[in-house]
């Protein structure tokens, strides 16, 4: 087909708004972070402790992230209702945490609470493992082969459904998290605004994503896993149990987000029905953000964001003198997910999963 | 009924063809009763029998809340007799059977509250829950459930099996007390108005539901009316008819439902004029995205930016009030709402042209996010003013309080006429040579490029004409409220569009008008039972995905294509994910 004048003249009209944005947008955090810098207004303290908040809620999204870019891998359908299970988890170790607080076992000493605390969370991730195999049976798995769009609108019904079943259970007030003195008190660094949570859940998500990395790449269940993402039909003629590797997908992606879903509410201390809607969006922007079906990008692409989003409102903006720039977090949240969707949609670390045409 | 719904759903295997000897297979009607038994369970403890109870069915005789158990004993029966063939004792045995275990869990729950607190965890799990359980009766009561449904479902059983002219009007006479029982609310106030009438209201209906004697009246009507039209044989005259006869009745049958559609918001009460202006606001709305979505494949779960984006252009043109710029009259701010709306579609829809499928939904689920964040933030609270909003935006006709078209209704009338014309407009750009174009892109974008489709220029239309619409239905919406707040455009506005769409039939004008009555009018009116709205809806959008995905009135493509064989195994590889279409984006380097 030629191209006519006009599709030429759009087609240029594009590219020059595209790069009109690619400009704005790289000046703004160019510009705005030098004013910010210059200005002098923060101290050390305030961007450590900055720094630290990034980490934490960093690697709680690149925990949720892993069952999106897993999940995706292998049926290539965002899991919308994966926010849900996450939000689960955290109601499930809130019922183990509020328990063990009845017993007194969460003012003892450090061992006793990270006991309690592993408790919790394998109790929270085995609940959003059940959970999840119950979305995946009824709402997803008579879809495999349906188009595209019918799975993930059975998901989107799939996450309102699990957030007014615990709305209807549970109520829609706030949880208040069980209170760990231990965990609240800072770690004596002088410089470093650091609590011993932000310690706990770190350390946990990092041990997680290597256990998780190690599953997938060493054993034979992780292999399969791979084999399935490649080529689903390959694979079965390999011998492999397709609908297996599918089932372990989705329970090793939610044990994670219910594992994440502790570590979440015991940062910020509460959770609710609505718990887990934004975190699940934010994880699956890490998802994309590291390359989506790579496990290491989606862990990757959690921090990074986790960094952007709580960096990156006072750094970029503050210079500009925008008002209470910590409103616009999300905003500057989404428009990374755009910004990469729409510059480098292979993400970080990935390559394209799906640039072939069957 | 929820539960219902997700029966047949988990029992996986498809009917087998009717066994020749017809016996009972007791092991499959346990495991229904069980799985019924587990969605009573969740249905009490989601709180929706403690909840449903004030409200009376018939009064006196049956609350909502026990309907709601008794539909699940008939859920169960049901399902254990779909597609069987039994006699009527087997019938009988095997759907109380089924009632019986099904009433085992809401039963057990009775025990097992006397015993253990589950108030902690279950919210509902209460004494008010147990009362309406064991009619009050308490834990001694324990038996109730299990032999109510046990009847119930023998019942179910015998209707089933019944002989064809005793099932279908009993049928229709129960679904009718269920219906009229469940819309009393609605039904009574209009009746009272009138002192014609008020007595043959207060006769129906006591002020939590259906009288005793308006239950009778109700059920002999129904069976009275199918006798009735049986004698005439209305049917059969009708077909009888010359086909130019015939097609007399179709133009008549559509002056009247004109004349229901003007009547309805003077009938009903303000209430419901409010409720029915909603629904002609998501109509307008629902016509849109059915041409970014519908036509185009192209989900957008942005779509209440361009909303907002409507709203706030009518709000700051005309505002009296703080924020106002312009003082204009409204339907001189109108057209520039829409303008507006399309630009923002334009420059939303430019930078996102070459990404596809499910990444698109993400990526403008975060555009209505960040317009919602930043309409509401305290950056751009200067222009519009933040959580405080814009207030005094003067109504599209000024009337006094008591004219024929004050409040609501005018809104109504508006948006109805609006959504006429948007939706002849909305056929005639289905039926045009860029309707073709978009149902092209939604089949296959690159067969469609192809075949000379300039994807760019098509797909930006969709965005700019589904925006326009959109920001058509934010200037009403506007007019309607008189005041607009960031929180007035939730990412729900999305959803609830989109899922109107896909109930009523992705790409189906009359589509969208069902979709919208069923998901946003019907909700609209159990406002009391508002806290199970989403969870309705989430069992709506998984129930269509699962039995119809074409939706309830599918246009007559969507249905060709998802009646065909789906494709193999690797048919799921296909446009998928974020591919960039080099051609579209010439300048990336990545």
């Amino acid at each position: 087909m030629r191209a006519s004048a006009v599709d030429r003249i759009t087609e240029y009209a594009i590219s020059a708004f595209l790069w009109g944005l690619r400009i704005v947008v790289v000046a703004v955090v160019v510009i705005g972070s030098f004013l910010t810098l210059t200005s002098g207004r923060y101290g050390m303290e305030t961007w450590s402790s900055l720094v630290v908040s990034g980490l934490t809620t960093g690697s709680v999204y690149a925990l949720i992230a892993l069952g999106y870019t897993m999940v995706y891998g292998i049926l290539r359908m965002i899991n919308f209702a994966h926010g849900e299970i996450f939000m689960g988890g955290a109601f499930a170790g809130y019922f183990v945490g509020t328990m063990f607080a009845s017993i007194g076992l969460l003012s003892q000493g450090p061992l006793v609470i990270l006991f309690a605390v592993a408790v919790m969370i394998v109790v929270a991730a085995a609940f959003s493992t059940v959970l999840a195999l119950l979305v995946e049976r009824i709402a997803y798995r008579p879809l495999r082969n349906a188009p595209r769009l019918v799975p993930l609108i059975s998901a989107i019904g799939a996450s309102y459904f699990l957030q007014y079943t615990f709305r209807g259970f549970l109520g829609a007030g706030i949880y208040v998290y069980p209170d760990v003195a231990l965990l609240g008190e800072r770690v004596p660094i002088d410089f470093l605004r650091l609590r011993w949570v932000d310690v706990l859940v770190v350390i946990s998500a990092v041990a997680m994503m290597t256990g998780l990395y190690l599953f997938v790449m060493r054993t034979r269940m992780g292999t399969a896993i791979r084999a399935v993402s490649e080529d689903k039909s390959t694979a079965e003629l390999m011998g492999i149990d397709v609908n297996r590797a599918i089932v372990t997908t989705f329970a090793v992606g939610a044990a994670m987000a219910g594992a994440a879903g502790v570590l979440y509410a015991l940062l910020f201390d509460q959770v609710f029905f609505f718990t887990g809607f934004v975190p699940g969006i934010k994880a699956f922007t890490a998802a994309v953000l590291g390359g989506i079906g790579n496990v290491p990008g989606a862990m990757l692409g959690g921090l990074f964001l986790g960094q952007v989003e709580s960096v990156g409102p006072t750094l970029f903006l503050d210079g500009f003198n925008v008002p209470s720039v910590n409103q616009l977090k999300d905003v500057i949240a989404f428009t990374l997910l755009v910004l990469v969707l729409v510059f480098r949609p292979s993400g970080i670390l990935g390559e394209r999963v799906t640039t072939q045409r069957a | 009924m929820t539960g219902t719904a997700a029966a047949p759903a988990a029992t996986a295997p498809p009917d087998a063809p009717d066994a020749p000897d017809a016996a009972v297979e007791w092991h499959r009607v346990l495991r229904i009763g069980l799985l019924g038994g587990a969605v009573a369970l969740y249905v009490c403890l989601v709180g929706m029998v403690e909840v449903f109870q004030p409200r009376a069915l018939v009064t006196g005789v049956i609350t909502l809340g026990q309907t709601t158990m008794v539909l699940a004993g008939v859920g169960a029966a049901y399902v254990t007799l779909l597609g069987r063939a039994m006699d009527r004792r087997g019938a009988a045995a095997a759907g109380a059977f089924a009632g019986a275990v099904t009433g085992l869990f809401p039963a057990a729950l009775v025990v097992t509250m006397q015993f253990v607190n589950l108030r902690a965890m279950f919210l509902h799990a209460s004494p008010g829950t147990a009362d309406v359980l064991t009619l009050g009766l308490g834990v001694g009561g324990a038996w109730v459930p299990i032999v109510a449904l046990a009847i119930v479902g023998a019942a179910t059983g015998l209707l089933l099996t019944a002989r064809a002219d005793i099932q279908r009007p009993a049928t229709a006479a129960l679904v009718a007390l269920l219906l009229t029982g469940l819309f009393a609310g609605l039904l009574r106030p209009p009746l009272l108005a009138s002192s014609i009438t008020a007595g043959l209201g207060r006769l129906l209906f006591a002020s939590d539901g259906l009288t005793v004697l308006g239950a009778v009246i109700v059920v002999l009507a129904v069976v009275g009316g199918r006798i009735a039209m049986r004698r005439v044989r209305l049917r059969s005259r009708v077909a009888a008819l010359p086909p130019a006869r015939r097609r007399v009745l179709t133009p008549s049958a559509m002056v009247a439902l004109f004349l229901l559609v003007v009547w309805l918001p003077h009938g009903v009460g303000p209430f419901f004029a409010q409720v029915v202006a909603v629904v002609a606001l998501y109509i307008l709305m629902g016509f849109g995205l059915n041409i970014t979505l519908g036509l185009a494949g192209l989900l957008d779960l942005g779509f209440v930016a361009f909303f907002a984006v409507g709203a706030y252009t009518v709000g700051l043109l005309t505002s009296t009030a703080e924020y106002g710029i312009a003082l204009w009259p409204f339907w001189a701010a109108v057209p520039f709402a829409v303008l507006l709306a399309m630009a923002f579609g334009a420059f939303f829809g430019l930078p996102i042209l070459g990404i596809r499928g499910d990444y698109l939904a993400i990526a403008t689920l975060g555009f209505g996010e960040i317009i919602r964040i930043l309409a509401g933030s305290d950056l751009l609270k200067g222009l519009l003013g933040g959580p405080r909003g814009i207030i005094n935006i003067p109504k599209p006709i000024e009337v006094p309080p008591d004219h024929l078209l004050a409040g609501p209704i005018q809104i109504y009338y508006i948006g109805l006429v609006f959504a006429l014309v948007v939706a002849f407009v909305a056929i005639r750009l289905r039926d045009s040579r860029l309707g073709r174009a978009w149902l092209a892109i939604r089949e296959d974008e690159d067969v469609a490029e192809a075949l000379g489709v300039n994807l760019v220029q098509t797909k930006l239309l969709a965005y700019m004409l589904g925006a326009a619409f959109a920001g058509l239905g934010g200037a009403l919406f506007a007019g309607l409220l008189g005041s607009i707040f960031a929180s007035s455009f939730p990412l729900f506005v999305s959803i609830n569009v989109a899922a109107l769409i896909i109930v009523g039939g992705m790409g189906s004008i009359p589509g969208v008008v069902v979709g919208a009555i069923f998901l946003i009018g019907v909700p609209e009116l159990f406002r009391e039972f508002s806290e199970y709205r989403y969870l309705f809806y989430g069992v709506a959008l998984i129930a269509m995905m699962l039995f119809r995905p074409e939706g309830l009135l599918p246009s007559r493509i969507v249905q060709r294509e998802l009646h065909v064989p789906a494709p193999d195994a690797d048919g799921d590889a296909n446009g998928g994910g974020v591919e960039r279409d080099a051609r579209l984006s010439p300048g990336a380097t990545g």
